[in-house]
């Protein structure tokens, strides 16, 4: 990956990056996203079902289906000199593996990544303890990762 | 019922609006694991929108909590040590997959990737079985 020397561009780069989180964090509270007992209603397929996150990656994906086409008819983005999207397609055992832990503790806790880090705001101790947490177990896959090298 | 499913509906369009700006402007995925895990190996010129990104979604929190009063409601009676121990499970697990709710099921899916749509059945099935299992041994009300 080549990187942007340009200070300005750098700079331009974070604050864009930094208003995508603030309505990204703003979606994710309209929709109720980050009350945990609607994620693990939706995971709740036996019992009283909340289908609230399906109508979040609908709408979600309903728009970005298309945006992602219009936007992707450029030759560069706005800021950055070229495309930073993955471009991989092999299905490796890493994946589905990863996949699946992550979605044990989603179940769990009824956090995945981005709401985790949007219910910060709370201050809430067990939201603060699950959001170490998360940042630890993605350090100690560095870790192992490093003596593994893992074909993701 | 149907007020939570449009508010739903609503958010989603608002986080497909975050995830366009964020590709038409930096030509990156909002993949908010992979965004997390780029701070373990920075590299020069892409490091500090990382952490404006995620300071962007703690303000989005904050922001929210002056218009709605739910904001934070957690039924969710959960442990330090499952608060911890999910923690831990995500943060390894999405590194290793690769991805999380927003890489593989919003902007993954967004792109017709095969990865991400295996992805995202995977997560979805485990969270589900999980769920079932923790009602069953009576962890889950």
């Amino acid at each position: 990956m080549t990187k942007s020397n340009n200070p300005v561009n750098e700079n331009k780069e974070a604050l864009a990056a930094g208003i995508a989180g603030l309505i990204f964090g703003i979606g994710l509270v309209v929709a109720g996203m980050t009350q945990p007992h609607k994620v693990i209603g939706f995971l709740d397929l036996f019992g009283s079902w909340d289908p609230t996150l399906m109508f979040v990656m609908g709408g979600a994906l309903g728009l970005h289906l298309v945006t992602y086409r219009l936007v992707r008819k450029r030759n560069t983005p706005l800021l950055s000199p070229q495309w930073h999207v993955p471009t991989k397609t092999e299905i490796t055992k890493p994946l589905i593996i990863g996949s699946f832990l992550f979605g044990v503790g989603w179940g769990i806790a009824g956090f995945c990544p981005g709401p985790a880090v949007v219910s910060l705001a709370s201050l809430e101790g067990k939201v603060i303890a699950f959001v170490i947490a998360m940042f630890l177990g993605q350090w100690l896959f560095k870790v192992v990762d490093a003596k593994v090298k893992f074909n993701r | 019922m149907q007020d939570e499913w449009l508010m739903g509906l609503i958010g989603g369009i608002i986080i497909g609006l975050s995830v366009t700006i964020m590709l038409l402007f930096n030509g990156r995925v909002t993949g908010i694991a992979g965004i997390i895990y780029g701070l373990f190996k920075p590299s020069p010129g892409d490091f500090i929108w990382r952490i404006y990104f995620l300071v962007g979604l703690v303000l989005g929190g904050l922001v929210m909590t002056a218009f709605k009063e739910d904001a934070f409601l957690n039924k969710i009676d959960l442990s330090w040590a499952q608060s911890i121990g999910a923690g831990l499970l995500v943060g390894f697990g999405t590194v290793l997959g690769s991805g999380c709710t927003s890489g593989h099921g919003v902007c993954g899916l967004s792109r017709l990737s095969p990865r991400s749509l295996v992805a995202t059945l995977v997560f979805m099935a485990s969270g589900i079985m999980t769920v079932y299992i923790l009602r069953k041994i009576g962890v889950l009300p």
